[in-house]
C-alpha cells in the first residue's frame, strides 16, 4: 500500500492504494465524494470531470499518483447550498437537470470556462461543453444557465 | 455536504398480514428522500382502489402521498404533489412524496408511455377527490355544519363564509380513511386552481446541482461486494472454462460463475473492474446475426411473417379519380439504444427467504414477479426500491443489472452492487427494434389525400409478457419468461388526415435481430417519420404547400391549432417546394409535421429550419419550432422541459444514431462509435405550450418525439430536393442520396 497525500476541496486528504493507476474517480467516490459520476471510464463523456488546478480534468483517466498535491476541486467543494456557486445557481434558477448524471460533469466543466473566460460567448459555452454529454436534452438549458452565471443575459 | 450514505441499515422485514404489509427499516445517515422512504413504516394497505394506499394524513398535518409511478428526471416529484395538494385543498410543502417502492405504493403500473401525469397523477387526483370530501363531512359533523357550506384550504375544513376551521391532522391525523376510490368525488373547479398550472421548482434540482442527490449508483449497504459481470465475447456464446488464477494477484477478488453468468466480485469497485479486466475466460463460437448491411431486406424477406390488418378504414377498392398521382416509398429506422449517460447499476440484498433491490427501473412493481420467479421466492417476499439512475428513456440496462445483483447476491450471501461498463450498456441494453415502413397511396389533383396503405415490418410483442426476459436468469438457467416486448410499436402507423380509404397492415416478424425492448415513444418516431414524409411526399406531387395540405385534411380544431401555431411561430410563408439549387454549397430549408399521439393523446406541431452542407452532407438543425397541447397542464416548466428534451435526443436518434454490429457481437459500444448529439449540434427551440385547463391532462414525455424526423426530412427535402428515408441521416448517407447513389 503507497500512501498518496491529496489535496480536495480545500482539506488535506492522505488516501492509500496499492495501485498507482488508480483513477481519481473511484478514490473520490470511495471518499464518500459522489457527486462525481462514472460514464464511460474513456474520457469521452465528461461526468466525472474535476478541476485539477483549475483545469476541468476527466478523474476517470487520471490517476492517483498525477494528483499529488495539486488542488482538486469537485462539485462538492464547488459550492454549498449556504454559499453556492453562482453556476450552482444559475442552474437550479432554470432548474436545468432532469435525470441529472452529467450535470455534476457539466458545472465543473462551465466552471473551468468561466474560470479564464468571466464573459464567454454562446459559441464560447458550446466549445468548452461540447464534451459533455446529455442524453436528457437539458442543452438550452444549460446555455442559457451558463450565460446567466457570467452576469449576462438570464 | 457530501452525499453521506454511511452504514444505513436496513432491517427488512416484510411481513405480509391480512392483506397489509407491515415494513420496518433503521435508517441512519441517509439524504432525507431515502430516510423518509424508511421512516414510513405503517401498516399500509396497497390496493390501489382504496383511498389509504395513495395517502396519509399525518399527525403533524403533513400529508404522505405513495405513487406508483416514479420520477426519472421528469419531474413527478412536483408534479404529482401539485395535483395531490391542489385536490385535497393544503400546501405543496405539506406534501411528502414516496415513489416506486413494492413494500409502500401501491402498484400503478409502469412509468411508461407517458403515463405518469395522465393514468397515474388522476389516480392519485381521485384519492386526493375522495379524501377531501372525506374531510369535509367528518368536518361538517364537528362543526355542526352543512358539507356544501365547507370548503378545504389550507390543511384545514372551515367555512366558506369564514370562521374558525378544523385541520385536517385533528380530523384524521395519523388514521386511515379506510375508503375506496371514488371515481364520482367532485373535483375542483379548473379555474379555482392555485397549485396546478404553476411552474413550481422541482425538489431535486438542487440535490442535484450541488452534488448530494443519491443515485442507486451511490447507494452503499454495509457489508457490500463490487461486482462486474463479464459478458460472452458474442451474443449466443456459452463459457467453456474460466481461469481463476487469472485474477490471483487482485487482492479480494473472486470469480462467481452461475452456469453462463461469470462475474468477479471483490470488497472495492477498482479491484472489481481490474479483476475484470485481468479475468481470462473461453467462450463458445457463435455467429448468429444477421448481416448488417443487409438487415432491411432480411426483414422482408422472413420467412416466419404473419400478416395483420390494424386499421381498414373506408373504401379500399375505390377506384382512383382521373389525374390522381400514386406516391410509393420505402423508410427505415434502425436499431438504436437508450444509450443512458450512466451505465446502469443496482444493489441487491438475497438472503434464504426474502430479497431486496435496489433499483432504477421503471417498473418496480412490474419485477416483482419476475425476480421472484427467478429467485424461487414468494412475490411478497421480494421487495424492490427505486432509486433514481442516469436518465433510461424506456427500459436500459437497469432491469438487467439488478438482476445481475440479486443473482450474485444470492451466490455470494453477501450484499451485492453491480455497475455496468459503458461497453456493457451500448452493448447489451435491450435495443429499439428496426423498423421498415412502406407507403403507398394517391393523391387528387385537387389536393385530397385519396387512398393510403402502411406496411410495417416489425416484431411481434409476445402476450403476456411481464417484462422482457433479462440476461442474467437466461444465462444462469434460471427460471424466466422468454419472448420480446418492444412496446405499442404499430401504434400511429395510419394518418390523422381524411382519405377515401386507409389501411395499416402489419408483417409481424417472430424475432428481432437483438433483444428488443421500449425505447422513448416506442416505434411512434419510425412510424410518424414514415407517416409524415408521405405526407409531404404527396402534397410535393401536386406542388401544394405543406402546411395547407394538412389543413385541408383535418377537422378536429386542437390539431389544426397546432399546426396553425407551429407555422406562425417559423413565419411560415405559403409556398410548394422550392426548386432546389444543385449547386455545392449550403442551402437552406423548412419542414413541418403534425403527430397526434396514438390519435387519442398530445398534438404536437413540430418545424424544422435547416441548413445542408451539400459537399460535406451535413445536416445542421438551425431552428426548432413546436407546438404542444398536452391537454391540462400541471406544470408548465416541467411540460418544457419533457418537449425540450424529446426534440433534442430525437434529433439525435435521426441524424447520428444506428447500432453497429458484426454476425457475433455489437460493435459500437463506445460514444465514439454510436455518438450522440452534442453542444455543437444544438439548434435554437421555440416552444407553444396550449394550456387547456378544463381537459385530462395528457403525457408529455414522448409526444414530441414522435414528430422530429419527419419535419427534419421535409426541411432536408425543401433544401436539396432529394429525400431521406433511411435513419441516421449521417453526412455521408447524405452525400449518397444527394448524388443519386442511394
Amino acid at each position: 500500500m503507497a500512501r498518496y497525500d491529496l489535496h480536495i476541496n480545500g482539506k488535506e486528504q492522505a488516501v492509500e492504494s496499492s495501485d498507482a493507476g488508480k483513477p481519481l474517480l473511484y478514490v473520490l467516490r470511495e471518499l464518500k465524494l459522489t457527486a462525481t459520476k462514472f460514464g464511460c471510464g474513456l474520457g469521452q463523456c465528461g461526468a466525472c470531470t474535476v478541476l485539477i488546478d483549475g483545469a476541468a480534468v476527466r478523474s476517470c483517466r487520471t490517476s492517483v499518483e498525477n494528483v499529488k498535491g495539486k488542488p482538486i476541486v469537485t462539485l462538492e467543494g464547488l459550492g454549498t447550498p449556504d454559499n453556492p456557486h453562482p453556476l450552482q445557481t444559475a442552474f437550479i434558477k432554470e432548474q436545468v437537470p432532469q435525470c441529472g448524471y452529467c450535470t455534476s460533469g457539466m458545472i465543473m466543466s462551465a466552471a473551468a470556462l468561466l474560470s479564464t473566460n468571466n464573459k464567454p460567448s454562446e459559441t464560447d459555452i458550446r466549445s468548452a461543453l461540447d464534451g459533455n454529454l446529455c442524453r436528457c436534452g437539458i442543452h438550452t438549458r444549460v446555455l442559457r444557465a451558463v450565460m446567466a452565471a457570467s452576469g449576462q443575459g438570464g | 455536504m457530501n452525499a453521506p450514505v454511511k452504514n444505513p441499515r436496513f432491517s427488512r422485514r416484510a411481513i405480509l398480514k391480512g392483506g397489509a404489509i407491515t415494513v420496518g427499516f433503521a435508517v441512519a445517515g441517509l439524504p432525507t428522500r431515502v430516510r423518509a422512504q424508511g421512516a414510513a413504516s405503517a401498516a399500509r394497505t396497497l390496493d390501489p382502489k382504496e383511498v389509504d394506499s395513495f395517502l396519509a394524513v399525518n399527525g403533524d398535518g403533513t400529508v404522505t402521498l405513495y405513487c406508483g409511478k416514479v420520477d426519472l428526471g421528469q419531474g413527478l416529484r412536483i408534479s404529482i404533489p401539485q395535483i395531490a395538494a391542489e385536490e385535497l385543498g393544503i400546501g405543496i410543502d405539506k406534501i411528502k412524496f414516496i415513489e416506486g417502492d413494492t413494500a409502500l405504493t401501491p402498484d400503478q403500473g409502469r412509468t411508461s408511455g407517458s403515463t405518469g401525469i395522465q393514468r397515474g397523477g388522476m389516480q392519485i387526483r381521485h384519492a386526493a377527490a375522495t379524501a377531501r370530501k372525506a374531510l369535509i363531512d367528518l368536518a361538517a359533523q364537528r362543526l355542526n355544519a352543512k358539507p356544501e357550506d365547507l370548503i378545504a384550504s389550507g390543511g384545514e375544513v372551515k367555512p366558506k363564509t369564514g370562521g374558525a376551521g378544523v385541520s385536517f391532522a385533528n380530523l384524521i391525523g395519523g388514521r386511515q380513511f379506510d375508503l375506496k376510490l371514488d371515481a364520482k368525488a367532485p373535483l375542483k373547479d379548473p379555474a379555482t386552481y392555485t397549485i396546478v398550472g404553476k411552474a413550481l421548482a422541482r425538489p431535486d434540482v438542487p440535490e442535484k446541482c450541488f452534488g448530494t442527490h443519491v443515485y442507486v449508483h451511490d447507494f452503499a449497504v454495509p457489508d457490500m461486494l463490487h461486482a462486474r459481470v463479464i459478458r460472452p465475447a458474442a451474443v449466443g456464446a456459452k463459457l467453456i472454462s474460466v481461469d481463476e488464477s487469472s485474477i490471483r494477484e487482485i487482492p479480494g477478488a473472486k470469480v462467481v460463475r452461475v452456469k453462463d453468468l461469470l462475474a468477479v466480485v471483490a470488497n472495492d469497485e477498482w479491484s472489481a473492474i481490474r479483476a475484470s479486466r485481468a479475468l481470462r475466460a473461453q467462450w463458445s463460437e457463435w455467429a448468429g446475426l444477421p448481416v448488417q448491411a443487409n438487415l432491411a431486406a432480411t426483414l422482408r424477406a422472413d420467412p416466419d411473417i404473419v400478416d395483420e390488418t390494424l386499421v381498414n378504414k373506408g373504401n379500399p377498392a375505390a377506384q382512383r379519380p382521373d389525374g390522381a398521382k400514386v406516391v410509393t416509398a420505402t423508410y427505415y429506422w434502425p436499431m438504436q439504444s437508450h444509450a443512458s449517460i450512466g451505465p446502469s447499476c443496482a444493489v441487491a440484498d438475497v438472503r434464504a427467504d426474502s430479497a431486496t433491490v435496489w433499483t432504477a427501473s421503471q417498473g418496480t412493481h412490474g419485477n416483482q414477479s419476475t425476480f421472484a420467479r427467478f429467485l424461487g421466492l414468494p412475490k411478497d417476499k421480494v421487495r424492490l426500491i427505486y432509486l433514481e439512475g442516469s436518465g433510461c428513456y424506456g427500459m436500459n440496462g437497469h432491469e438487467d443489472a439488478a438482476a445481475d445483483a440479486a443473482i450474485l447476491s444470492r451466490a455470494t450471501g453477501r450484499p451485492v452492487r453491480v455497475q455496468w461498463t459503458r461497453e456493457d450498456e451500448l452493448g447489451w441494453d435491450p435495443k429499439g427494434p428496426p423498423q421498415l415502413i412502406g407507403i403507398s397511396g394517391s393523391v387528387t389533383p385537387d389536393g385530397r389525400i385519396f387512398d393510403w396503405r402502411t406496411e410495417l415490418w416489425i416484431p411481434k410483442t409476445t402476450r403476456g409478457m411481464p417484462n422482457i426476459p433479462l440476461l442474467a436468469p437466461e444465462a444462469a438457467g434460471l427460471d424466466h419468461v422468454p419472448g420480446l416486448n418492444p412496446g405499442l410499436i404499430s401504434q400511429n402507423g395510419d394518418p390523422s388526415y381524411a382519405a377515401e380509404s386507409i389501411q395499416v397492415v402489419a408483417h409481424w416478424l417472430k424475432d428481432a435481430p437483438l433483444r428488443p425492448a421500449p425505447i422513448r415513444s416506442p416505434g411512434k418516431p419510425a412510424n410518424c417519420f414514415a407517416v409524415e414524409s408521405f405526407v409531404d411526399e404527396l402534397a410535393a406531387a401536386i406542388g401544394a404547400d405543406p402546411v395547407e395540405f394538412r389543413l385541408r385534411g383535418l377537422k378536429d380544431p386542437r390539431a389544426i391549432e397546432v399546426i396553425k401555431r407551429t407555422a406562425a411561430l417559423m413565419n411560415w410563408q405559403s409556398r410548394p417546394y422550392q426548386v432546389a439549387s444543385t449547386a455545392n454549397g449550403v442551402v437552406r430549408g423548412r419542414g413541418i409535421s403534425f403527430v397526434h399521439y396514438k390519435h387519442s393523446e398530445t398534438y404536437v406541431g413540430m418545424g424544422m429550419e435547416v441548413a445542408v452542407d451539400r459537399a460535406s452532407g451535413h445536416i445542421s438543425v438551425e431552428r426548432v419550432a413546436c407546438a404542444h397541447d398536452c391537454g391540462q397542464i400541471i406544470n408548465p416548466d416541467g411540460v418544457r422541459g419533457q418537449v425540450e428534451g424529446s426534440i433534442l435526443q430525437t434529433i439525435s436518434r435521426v441524424l447520428m444514431e444506428e447500432v453497429r454490429f458484426d454476425r457475433s457481437r455489437v460493435t459500437s459500444v463506445d460514444w465514439s462509435s454510436y455518438p450522440i448529439l452534442r453542444f455543437s449540434g444544438v439548434p435554437r427551440i421555440d416552444i407553444d405550450l396550449i394550456d387547456r385547463p378544463t381537459q385530462p391532462p395528457l403525457g408529455a414525455g414522448e409526444a414530441a418525439c414522435a414528430a422530429v424526423g419527419a419535419a427534419l426530412a421535409n426541411a432536408v427535402h425543401d433544401a436539396t430536393g432529394v429525400r431521406l428515408r433511411t435513419v441516421p441521416f449521417t453526412p455521408d448517407r447524405v452525400k449518397s442520396v444527394l448524388s443519386g447513389k442511394a
